[in-house]
């Protein structure tokens, strides 16, 4: 009997959803996070208390960086300006938090996208806007060219964090000697390094490039091209308001789609007449994107106008001619041989 | 005329002594020597002071352009630019009524006290803070203040509001609990016990941490109280169970006779503790209050693990620049001094009070 029941309410929920998206069709309900967002004219942005090139603050109090710009895209497209955004600075332990509690509606503070933290804590992730790695820098008198010249080396690492755990991970795989020298702060690891106490530092990568300027000769430092760990960074956004997760995924997806098909800020408005349907759908000249999204025509168009491309903002914020100085490596787009691809806007 | 003589029989007596005091003599001018001149050169002969970008340092000095272009980040963090004339008139604010409360009449005295306590708190938040008159069934809604989020608070203005708060509200927090732990009545005693006790059985770092990661899960729904707001709590319950104590410490110190006179003068118990206890205890522990102030507002910085860019964690926000990286040494030997001359001029007026409210013969 009981089982019954049970199938029968199944079915009643199977038909209930098929009602249900028959009637919505095409246009999505704008969510509670987007209804919120709007009236108060402002996106809540957790980002980073500063990390150079992905969120860091100018002296003149604004935030600049790639994982700023992924807040100012979502901006740009749900409220028309970029620059309505409040960016909260949050410390690694406190961002999860920030976002339950909705102190904040995006996360964008290099949070590496794992099993754990999307299945199990209530969160969404959307994306990755940077594909990070822990590497190795050597001096170059070392003479060291790859990690399999690491055998016996001191490494200067940051105590307690995940790349500790990697580093060990890596030399006993390797089945290497290693001794590892270890420091609270990452300006105390650097300066370790730099005066010569260990052989090697290791940290995520994009980290080992804007350590690098630190040093007293940059130029006299290599990073190593392998990479030992997977850090895929991304946005975060809270469990349970699909529209609002949606809107933040494909905010940053329109970004990578933009690079991948041409379009900068300054040729956005162009655009409009080109011949390619791919290229028409993401300036807002043809097909309906706004609306799956419960937003309007003209969405990606703005997030390409006002904030650029993905390869804009990587210029801009961490690219080679910036202080950070990293190469696109595996951040660059599917057709130059990096693994950034985004899902078609269509 | 400098009498060499005297120079040799002083150094003579006092330095040279003995061959161990001799030795450690030597080593000191040696340190002295080696140390010195080098850590003189970082900080100003081979400095930069002049420019406005990190490529104007040179040499192997500090780079105090760093701290120059940063400069009014520091003090007043993210805060809009053109409304930082509010924090100014704050902080005015307050000097000038503890300036004005040394020069004048207790009696006048008393009413700028009671301005500092109740009235300036809420005035420095509402200036600071902004204000709008918003009646939202009328939806009547006129900015008078432009609202700035605390989110945007920062620097060493915003160390100075944790510190002025935490130490404004602990005070009078203390004292309640130290005479409620000296209570009879057994209700209040163990809750005061217990409350003290368990403020102190935990580190600020981790007060700070259920302020602002396990509380706000405990709100339900949309309520969201003020990550600061939570901050400053914590830090003012926390250093009101340490107030406590030292409060606690001038009350046993007092004899009994000074209980049984005011007892005898027909007076009640907050009368007693008012006119005769309280002002002859606190006398006492004023080294120990300011002992406790001057660690609050080093403990301050420690917000930083929460999110809050005190002046910390602004000198770390500009370190993290992609056109400034590499300065920490000198955000820190900044940072070091400011701190140093704030807890210094702390101590200083302690030791003045502690002079002016002196009623022991000499």
């Amino acid at each position: 009997m009981k089982k019954t029941l049970k199938h029968l309410f199944s079915l009643f929920a199977v038909f209930a959803l098929v009602f249900a998206i028959g009637t919505e069709a095409m246009a999505a309900k704008a969510g509670k996070t987007l209804k919120n967002t709007k009236k108060k004219g402002f996106v809540k942005c957790g980002v980073s208390q500063g990390v150079p090139g992905f969120s860091n603050a100018d002296a003149s109090g604004n935030w600049t960086g790639i994982d700023v710009d992924v807040c100012r895209a979502v901006a740009a497209a749900v409220l028309g300006d970029a620059g309505k955004v409040k960016f909260t600075p949050l410390s690694a332990k406190e961002r999860f938090t920030a976002l339950k509690s909705k102190e904040i509606d995006v996360l964008s503070r290099n949070t590496t996208w794992t099993l754990s933290r999307d299945g199990g804590i209530g969160l969404t992730f959307n994306g990755v806007n940077f594909y990070d790695g822990q590497g190795f820098m050597v001096t170059k008198a070392s003479g060291i060219t790859s990690v399999n010249g690491l055998n016996g080396v001191s490494a200067c690492v940051n105590i307690g964090t995940t790349t500790e755990l990697n580093m060990r991970d890596f030399f006993n795989s390797k089945g290497f000697k290693y001794e590892p020298v270890v420091f609270e702060q990452a300006d105390e690891v650097v300066a370790a390094y730099d005066s010569g106490r260990c052989d090697t530092y290791t940290t995520d990568k994009s980290g080992l490039a804007a350590q690098r300027t630190k040093l007293s000769d940059p130029t006299a430092h290599v990073v190593l091209p392998e990479t030992i760990s997977k850090e895929p960074l991304g946005p975060v956004t809270r469990e349970g308001d699909e529209n609002w997760s949606d809107i933040v995924r494909w905010s940053l997806n329109v970004m990578i789609e933009a690079e991948e098909l041409g379009i900068t800020s300054s040729n956005a408005d162009a655009m409009k007449t080109s011949e390619n349907p791919a290229i028409k759908r993401l300036v807002g000249a043809e097909g309906e994107t706004g609306a799956a999204l419960a937003l309007d025509q003209e969405w990606s168009l703005r997030i390409i106008k006002q904030v650029g491309n993905y390869g804009e903002s990587y210029e801009r914020n961490v690219g080679p001619d910036t202080p950070v100085g990293l190469s696109r490596g595996p951040n660059a787009q599917w057709i130059n041989g990096g693994i950034l691809y985004a899902n078609p806007t269509r | 005329m400098i009498n060499i003589n005297k120079i040799y029989q002083w150094s003579r007596t006092n330095l040279f002594s003995n061959w161990y005091n001799s030795l450690l003599s030597l080593i000191i001018v040696f340190a002295f020597i080696k140390f010195i001149p080098p850590l003189l050169n970082w900080l100003f002969f081979d400095a930069t002071f002049r420019g406005s970008s990190k490529a104007e340092c040179y040499g192997d000095g500090a780079c105090w352009i760093f701290i120059k272009v940063w400069f009014q980040k520091l003090i007043y963090g993210l805060y809009p630019e053109n409304q930082v004339w509010r924090i100014n008139l704050a902080f005015l604010i307050l000097i000038f009524s503890v300036i004005t409360s040394i020069f004048v009449k207790p009696t006048i005295r008393r009413y700028i006290i009671i301005f500092l306590i109740f009235v300036f708190p809420f005035l420095a938040i509402w200036l600071i803070g902004g204000f709008a008159i918003d009646i939202e069934s009328l939806e009547i809604y006129i900015p008078i203040l432009e609202e700035v989020d605390t989110r945007v608070w920062g620097g060493l203005s915003l160390t100075f509001i944790i510190a002025i708060f935490a130490m404004l509200f602990c005070f009078p927090i203390g004292i309640i609990l130290a005479l409620g732990r000296r209570s009879e009545l057994p209700a209040i005693k163990y809750s005061s016990i217990v409350f003290i006790e368990f403020w102190r059985g935990v580190p600020l770092i981790t007060v700070l941490f259920m302020a602002s990661v396990m509380f706000p899960l405990f709100l339900p729904g949309d309520t969201n109280v003020d990550k600061l707001m939570r901050c400053v709590i914590g830090i003012t319950l926390f250093e009101a169970a340490y107030m406590a104590e030292v409060v606690r410490g001038g009350l046993q110190a007092l004899p009994r006779g000074q209980y049984d006179a005011a007892k005898s003068l027909g007076m009640g118990y907050w009368q007693m503790n008012a006119l005769i206890i309280l002002p002859q205890a606190l006398k006492i522990v004023i080294p120990g209050i300011a002992n406790t102030f001057i660690a609050l507002f080093k403990d301050t910085p420690l917000i930083l693990v929460v999110g809050l860019l005190e002046f910390l964690g602004m000198i770390k926000l500009a370190g993290a620049n992609p056109d400034w990286l590499g300065f920490a040494v000198e955000g820190y030997v900044f940072a070091a001094t400011v701190y140093w001359i704030f807890c210094f001029s702390m101590s200083r007026y302690s030791q003045r009070l502690e002079i002016r409210f002196s009623t022991e013969r000499k």
